[in-house]
C-alpha cells in the first residue's frame, strides 16, 4: 500500500515536471518566435501575400529563389550564371530565417514577363490569383513589392541639377515615375526635372534605387505598409464618385459626451475648464 | 576489418541528394528542386515535409494542393517502406551528430561518465507537440525558425552566413553534452518520423542463435533502447525509433543482425 502511494506520488511528480518544463519551453518558443517575425524592413518576391500572412504561408523551400537564378535571362554574354534577385534570408540577414527577400541596391528585381518566380512557389505565399490582369495572362506590372520613396533633400534633382537616373532605369517609365518641371527660381532660368513616384503604378521593383546616382540612394524601396499612409473613412473626395465607394461601407461613429448632447449654439457659448 | 557497407551507403546517399538540391539552385538541374520543406521530384513529383507542412496548417494558412499532396508522398514512403530512414539516410544533420558520436566514442568520454542524462528521449515528443502548439499561438511554423535540419541544407544551397553557429552548438551539444542529444532527445523532427514509420516494412532483425552478446551493436546505435532483444530472442527491432542507419548490421561480426521485411505473422 505504502509502495502503491509512493509510485503514484513519483507517477504525479513526473508528469507534473514534464507539463511545467513543457510550458515553461513553450514560452521561450514562443517569445523567441515572435521576436523573429518582427522584421518590418524586408522586401518579398511579387506576389506575396501581406507580411504576417506571408511568414504564415512560407515553407521556405527556396523554389523561388532558384528560378529567379536560373531563369534564362539571367546569364552573361558568355552563358554564365548572374547572381538572382531573391536571397533566401539566413543566420545574421536579421530576417524571418529561410524566406525570400531581396536587396534592390545588390540585385533589384528585373521583372520578368514571365514571373518565374510566382508559379514556382508550392504553398500560395506567392498568391499567383494577385497577378493575373484581365486578359487572364501574368503581369508583372500588378505586382506591388513595395514602394519607391524620394528623399528630396539629398536628390540632386532637386537641388537643380539634371540627372534622370531612376526615371530612365524604371520598367514602367513615365508611368511609375515622371519628372515634373518647376522653375528654378534661384537661378531664374532654368528647370527642376523633379521625379516624382506614382504609387499606383510603382511596383516595388528597386531597379530606381540600383540606378541612383548618390552616394546613398536618394530613391529607395520601402515595403508598401511603410511607405504609405492611411486617409481613413473621415476623407472623402467628394469630387470624385471612384472614391466614394471606398467608404460605402463606413460606419458612422457617434461619441456622446456631456457635449455633444447639447445644441452647437449650447456647447460653443458654454464655459470650460481646461 | 569492420564492415561499413550501410555506412558508406547512407553517406553515398546522403550527398547524392545535397549535391542534387545543391545543383538545383547552382546550375539550374530538375533533379530535386527546393528544400525539405517542398521539393519538386525531377520537375513533377511534390514532396514536403510532413511536420512542417502541419506546422504551416496549425498557423492557419491553408497551404497550396502541391504541399499536402508532398507532405501525404512523403508520409506514406516512410509509413510504408522506410520507418525513420529519413534520419539516418537523409538528413544532413545526421553527418554531424554522428562525427560528434564517433568523437565521443574515440575520447571515451562515456566511460569517463560525462554524460549529462538530464534529457529523456521521450522529450521530442513533447517537443514535436510543442511546436504545433507554439505554431497556432503565434502564427509561424515554430520549428522551422530554428530548425538546424534545414538552416544546414539550406546552407549547402544557398550559403550559411551566420547560420552556421546552429550546426557548430548541435555539434557541441552532442559531444560534450548529451551523448545522441540532438537527434536521439530532441528532434522534433525525429519524433514525428517515429510514429510516422513505426510500423514500417524494413526492418533489422535479430539472429540470437549466432549472437556472442558482444554488445558492439548497442555501443555502436544512437537509439540503442530499440536493440533490447539483443541475445535475448530472434525478433525484429520493432520500435519506430529505429532510424534503418544499418551500423548494427554493419559492426556485428557475428552475422546476427541484418535488414529484412517486417513480419506481421510471427508478431
Amino acid at each position: 500500500m505504502a509502495n502503491s502511494d509512493n509510485n503514484r506520488r513519483k507517477f504525479m511528480a513526473t508528469t507534473l515536471q514534464s507539463v511545467g518544463l513543457t510550458a515553461l519551453g513553450g514560452l521561450l518558443w514562443s517569445g523567441y518566435t515572435d521576436e523573429v517575425k518582427a522584421s518590418p524592413l524586408v522586401l518579398r518576391p511579387p506576389g506575396a501575400l501581406p507580411e504576417e500572412d506571408f511568414l504564415k504561408a512560407c515553407i521556405k523551400c527556396g523554389l523561388c529563389a532558384e528560378a529567379c537564378v536560373n531563369r534564362n535571362s539571367n546569364k552573361n554574354s558568355d552563358g554564365t550564371q548572374r547572381a538572382g534577385t531573391l536571397k533566401m534570408a539566413k543566420g545574421g540577414d536579421h530576417r524571418m530565417i529561410g524566406t525570400p527577400f531581396f536587396i534592390p541596391t545588390e540585385v533589384p528585381c528585373y521583372m520578368c514577363d514571365d514571373i518565374p518566380c510566382v508559379p514556382a512557389c508550392p504553398s500560395g505565399a506567392l498568391d499567383m490569383p494577385s497577378l493575373i490582369n484581365e486578359k487572364k495572362e501574368l503581369d508583372i506590372n500588378l505586382a506591388n513589392m513595395g514602394l519607391a520613396v524620394v528623399h528630396k533633400e539629398s536628390c540632386v534633382a532637386f537641388w537643380g541639377i539634371q540627372c534622370d537616373a531612376c526615371y530612365r532605369a524604371c520598367p514602367i517609365m513615365d508611368e511609375a515615375i515622371t519628372l515634373e518641371y518647376q522653375k528654378n527660381e534661384r537661378t531664374g532660368k532654368h528647370a527642376f526635372l523633379l521625379p516624382i513616384v506614382h504609387s499606383d503604378v510603382c511596383t516595388g521593383c528597386g531597379l530606381c534605387e540600383k540606378a541612383c546616382i548618390t552616394e546613398e540612394p536618394a530613391i529607395f524601396v520601402l515595403p508598401v505598409e511603410q511607405a504609405t499612409g492611411k486617409a481613413g473613412d473621415h476623407y472623402v473626395k467628394g469630387w470624385d464618385k471612384a472614391d466614394q465607394e471606398r467608404v460605402k461601407d463606413a460606419k458612422e461613429i457617434k461619441t456622446e459626451t456631456e457635449r455633444s448632447q447639447k445644441e452647437a449654439s449650447d456647447y460653443l457659448n458654454m464655459e470650460v475648464d481646461y | 576489418m569492420k564492415n561499413m557497407k550501410y555506412l558508406l551507403l547512407r553517406r553515398v546517399t546522403q550527398f547524392l541528394i545535397l549535391f542534387l538540391y545543391f545543383g538545383a539552385n547552382a546550375y539550374g538541374w530538375h533533379m530535386l528542386e527546393g528544400t525539405f520543406g517542398t521539393s519538386h521530384l525531377f520537375g513533377i513529383i511534390p514532396l514536403a515535409d510532413p511536420y512542417t507542412t502541419v506546422q504551416v496548417l496549425a498557423s492557419g494558412f491553408v497551404l497550396g494542393a502541391d504541399v499536402l499532396l508532398g507532405a501525404l508522398i512523403i508520409t506514406v514512403f516512410y509509413m510504408v517502406v522506410g520507418g525513420r530512414a529519413f534520419c539516418s539516410w537523409v538528413c544532413p544533420i545526421n553527418m554531424v551528430t554522428d562525427l560528434a558520436n564517433w568523437i565521443r566514442r574515440k575520447l571515451k568520454l562515456d566511460k569517463e561518465e560525462v554524460n549529462y542524462r538530464f534529457l529523456k528521449r521521450r522529450t521530442r515528443y513533447w517537443i514535436m507537440v510543442l511546436g504545433i502548439i507554439v505554431s497556432a499561438v503565434v502564427g509561424v511554423a515554430a520549428f522551422e525558425v530554428l530548425s538546424p535540419i534545414t538552416i544546414m541544407q539550406r546552407g549547402i544551397i544557398f550559403g550559411f552566413g551566420a547560420g552556421i553557429s546552429v550546426i557548430i552548438a548541435i555539434f557541441l551539444f552532442d559531444l560534450f553534452g548529451v551523448r545522441n542529444g540532438w537527434c536521439g532527445h530532441l528532434c522534433p523532427l525525429g519524433a514525428a518520423y517515429s510514429l510516422i514509420g513505426s510500423k514500417s516494412l524494413i526492418r533489422v532483425k535479430h539472429n540470437h542463435e549466432n549472437c556472442t552478446n558482444c554488445m558492439d551493436c548497442k555501443v555502436v546505435c544512437p537509439e540503442n533502447q530499440v536493440l533490447h532483444m539483443i541475445n535475448k530472442s530472434s525478433i525484429s527491432v520493432t520500435d519506430g525509433e529505429c532510424t534503418n542507419c544499418g551500423r548494427c548490421v554493419d559492426v556485428c561480426n557475428d552475422d546476427a543482425l541484418e535488414f529484412s521485411i517486417r513480419s506481421f505473422a510471427k508478431k
